[in-house]
């Protein structure tokens, strides 16, 4: 597609907006439908877009291998250390009040944490396995 | 000291699990396996402190995020679920540093340090099943350790190893989705899914509600059955053990079916037993016939079984049948009989397959026709071979003689006289299947393979020869196996409704 | 009449209860491994069925608290069924990711021709 000039004009304009609209699915999650998981999905949509349009090699200079396996482990890493916070802190693990003078305010925040550990991996999760199934069978 | 002790049921799960993620992180195969050996360092200290509190001091719950029971989810180690971590947390530390060379060998450099990383996923989901007291979180573990046993599987060099992997996909899921399923009466039937609050609510329900607690023992009897490879929901085993890398099948052989054992053990005395007379009921007769089904059935195939791996797999199928005709029994006796088992088998099957490992490591093979007086050339490593497997036929003297002599003793308390002779006679079965590989390995003359075969290094013989030395002293002392065992069996049937 | 009023009344629990006998079929019936992972999903989906129906209460809101409201649904079965979404979605995905890696080693995905290959050798 790389002489499809609506195409290629089209999907500039469009992936901000994607992108946008996952940080916007995953911080309203605590409180409407949405969070990490669906805003996952949707970031890594935006290197679906690229490399469709563009070629897979364009969509590995946003993303490339070494970042894809970097996020996997890190939005889990993160998910866990939220709870070793609670830990450290002389609470039990995965206890969120932690994280505010205010119980209900604490945790609100170790949800929006988690679920941004949760976007990380879904993210990273779903390019990994868009990359895997693309590059069979060059 | 005082800052960490109230939080080690959580840090038992953490720490494996945080180990997972840094292993993902570490390219290298090399640092991955140190981190995987103190990883594994550190747990059996966790689980002692559990184990040595639970005994002191009586169960302990452990409020997850700072919920309380039954709200929240709740870790729960009494004496049972802190023996099974206990065997979890020594097994993985004495079989890895078999892990280093033998992963080397069977496993690409790049791919190593995921294959630590699945293996301590594993271990946290095996971890995570035996603490936890939600039925549903115990679900989520098992799919946790599930996922991770299939990537493992599918590692190995052989094709085949990726249809194992694929059956045992099929079958495994089937197995924890019918888990799922019975959780679910369960859930709707009491609106509780925490095990003791479960157990309370069950023996408060109405007598015609009693069709849907029969329905939802059903399906999480078969979902659990299928993992642990109760026969004859056991055809996914024997390919899975056959085809995974060396050092995975006896991880799995003595960690992964015990910990589906501890589940049914879980749910038919301290959730159904408590509510329900199970006695009314003919689940401890349906499951002596499809445990002896196992010891004969298995046992016979593992003695025509040519490919050792696939014989020994066979044949920790028909162990399976010795600890599920325990908990059939249903009595102190037998009971105890079928938790010490589950220990003793882990072990010496540990040193079987550590013995094979290391076969293979050195020949490349695990055919019996390619074993041809391997004994004289490999000495130490068929040494643990021998004592283990003679442990597994119940020779007096080593571990597997307390096993059956407690199963003996809760036959003959339940008045059924009829299951010693059984007992011995698949026995016996099981002394032909050893024999034939120790009349190979000891009378042949060695061929051209096997005559430049030698012992493997130290870190590969030293975890064989440690679990063959503990199936000797478990035959001698039995206060840490059948004493703790007996303790647990005797708190479980104590609380059997009758 | 009987019977045939509760069979209707509870129609939900018809569905679910055919959808895991179809899933558990496919996955019996088929050798083609791609349909048993099919037959894998239709069963799953019906146990989320089977929790998130009673969750349902009938007039009942969204389990978010306000004057306004007295009767709310259950939140718990979806959070349960969420999580276990989850698990068969890694599960769905590691199955495929097995079956391609079949394919490449074996070049068919039908069991029955696998096995013969395998036998053959």
């Amino acid at each position: 597609m790389k002489f499809d000039l609506i195409l290629r004009i089209g999907t500039k304009l469009i992936l901000p907006f994607v992108l946008v609209f996952a940080f916007y699915i995953h911080f309203h999650g605590d409180y409407r439908p949405g969070g990490g998981f669906q805003g996952g999905v949707i970031a890594a949509g935006t290197v679906f877009l690229v490399a469709i349009t563009f070629g897979l090699a364009a969509a590995k200079r946003i993303a490339p291998n070494w970042l894809v396996e970097f996020m996997v482990p890190l939005g889990v890493l993160i998910f866990a250390g939220a709870g070793v916070a609670g830990l450290l802190m002389g609470k039990n693990y995965l206890d969120y009040s932690v994280f505010s003078a205010n119980s209900a305010t604490g945790h609100e925040l170790g949800i929006l944490i988690v679920e941004l550990g949760v976007l990380i991996t879904v993210a990273g999760t779903m390019t990994a396995l868009f990359y895997a199934f693309v590059e069979r069978g060059r | 000291m005082n800052a960490v002790l109230p939080h080690l049921p959580a840090l038992q799960v953490v720490v494996p699990l945080i180990g997972a993620i840094l292993a993902a992180f570490l390219r290298r195969g090399n640092f991955a396996f140190t981190l995987t050996l103190a990883v594994s360092a550190i747990l059996p200290f966790i689980s002692g402190a559990l184990l040595w509190q639970v005994l002191t001091g009586g169960p302990i719950s452990y409020a997850m995020g700072g919920w309380a029971p039954p709200i929240g989810i709740e870790y729960r180690v009494d004496l049972l679920s802190a023996f099974v971590l206990m065997l979890i947390s020594v097994v993985g530390v004495v079989i890895i540093p078999f892990a280093h060379r033998s992963v080397a060998s069977e496993i690409d450099a790049s791919k190593q340090a995921w294959f630590y990383c699945m293996y301590l996923l594993c271990l946290t989901g095996l971890l995570g099943i035996t603490i936890t007291g939600d039925a549903f979180n115990a679900f989520v573990f098992l799919e946790v350790s599930s996922l991770a046993t299939y990537v493992l599987i599918a590692m190995g060099r052989d094709r085949r190893a990726l249809l194992a992997a694929f059956q045992y996909l099929i079958i495994g899921t089937i197995g924890a989705t019918l888990y799922v399923i019975g959780v679910g009466f369960l859930y709707l039937l009491t609106g509780s899914l925490n095990m003791v609050d479960v157990a309370q609510r069950l023996a408060a329900v109405e007598p015609d509600q009693m069709r849907t607690v029969i329905t939802a023992l059903a399906f999480i009897t078969v979902g659990v059955s299928l993992k642990l490879a109760l026969f004859p929901l056991h055809v996914w085993l024997p390919n899975a053990y056959a085809y995974a890398p060396s050092w995975v099948t006896v991880f799995l052989a003595a960690t992964a079916t015990k910990v589906a054992i501890y589940l049914l053990v879980r749910y038919l005395f301290s959730i159904f037993g408590v509510a329900v007379n199970l006695q009314a009921l003919p689940v401890g007769e349906i499951i002596i016939a499809l445990s002896l089904a196992a010891m004969f059935i298995a046992s016979f195939v593992a003695v025509f079984e040519t490919n050792l791996k696939r014989m020994l797999a066979y044949s920790s199928v028909a162990q399976i049948g010795y600890i599920t005709l325990g908990i059939g029994l249903a009595n102190q006796a037998g009971l105890t009989g079928g938790l010490v088992h589950i220990v003793n088998h882990a072990f010496m099957k540990a040193a079987l397959f550590l013995a094979l490992g290391a076969i293979v490591y050195r020949i490349g093979s695990a055919r019996l026709g390619d074993l041809a007086g391997i004994g004289r050339k490999m000495p130490l490593t068929m040494a643990a071979f021998a004592v283990a497997g003679l442990g597994l036929i119940g020779t007096p003297g080593t571990s597997g003689f307390i096993s059956k002599w407690f199963l003996a003793i809760g036959a003959l308390d339940r008045g059924w006289w009829i299951l010693v002779p059984a007992i011995m006679a698949s026995s016996m079965i099981a002394f032909v299947y050893v024999g034939r590989v120790l009349e190979m390995a000891y009378l042949r003359e060695p061929s051209a393979e096997t005559a430049r075969a030698s012992d493997p290094p130290l870190s590969m013989l030293l975890p064989m020869l440690v679990l063959a030395a503990a199936t000797v002293y478990f035959g001698f002392d039995t206060e840490w196996t059948a004493g703790i065992a007996g303790k647990a069996s005797q708190a479980l049937v104590q609380g059997l409704a009758r | 009449m009987q019977a045939l009023n509760n069979f209707i009344a509870h129609y939900n629990y018809v569905i679910t209860i055919f959808l895991m006998i179809t899933g558990l079929y496919i996955m019996v019936a088929r050798s083609n491994m791609v349909k048993k992972l099919i037959g894998l999903s239709i069963f799953q989906t019906s146990v989320y069925l089977l929790y998130l129906e009673p969750g349902k209460i009938l007039g009942g809101t969204p389990p978010i608290i306000d004057k306004a409201f007295t009767v709310y649904s259950n939140p718990l079965p979806h959070v349960l069924i969420l999580t276990a979404i989850v698990v068969g979605v890694a599960t769905l995905a590691l199955g495929l990711a097995l079956v391609v890696r079949i394919n490449e080693a074996y070049g068919s995905i039908e069991e029955d021709e696998i096995f013969k290959k395998d036998r053959e050798q």
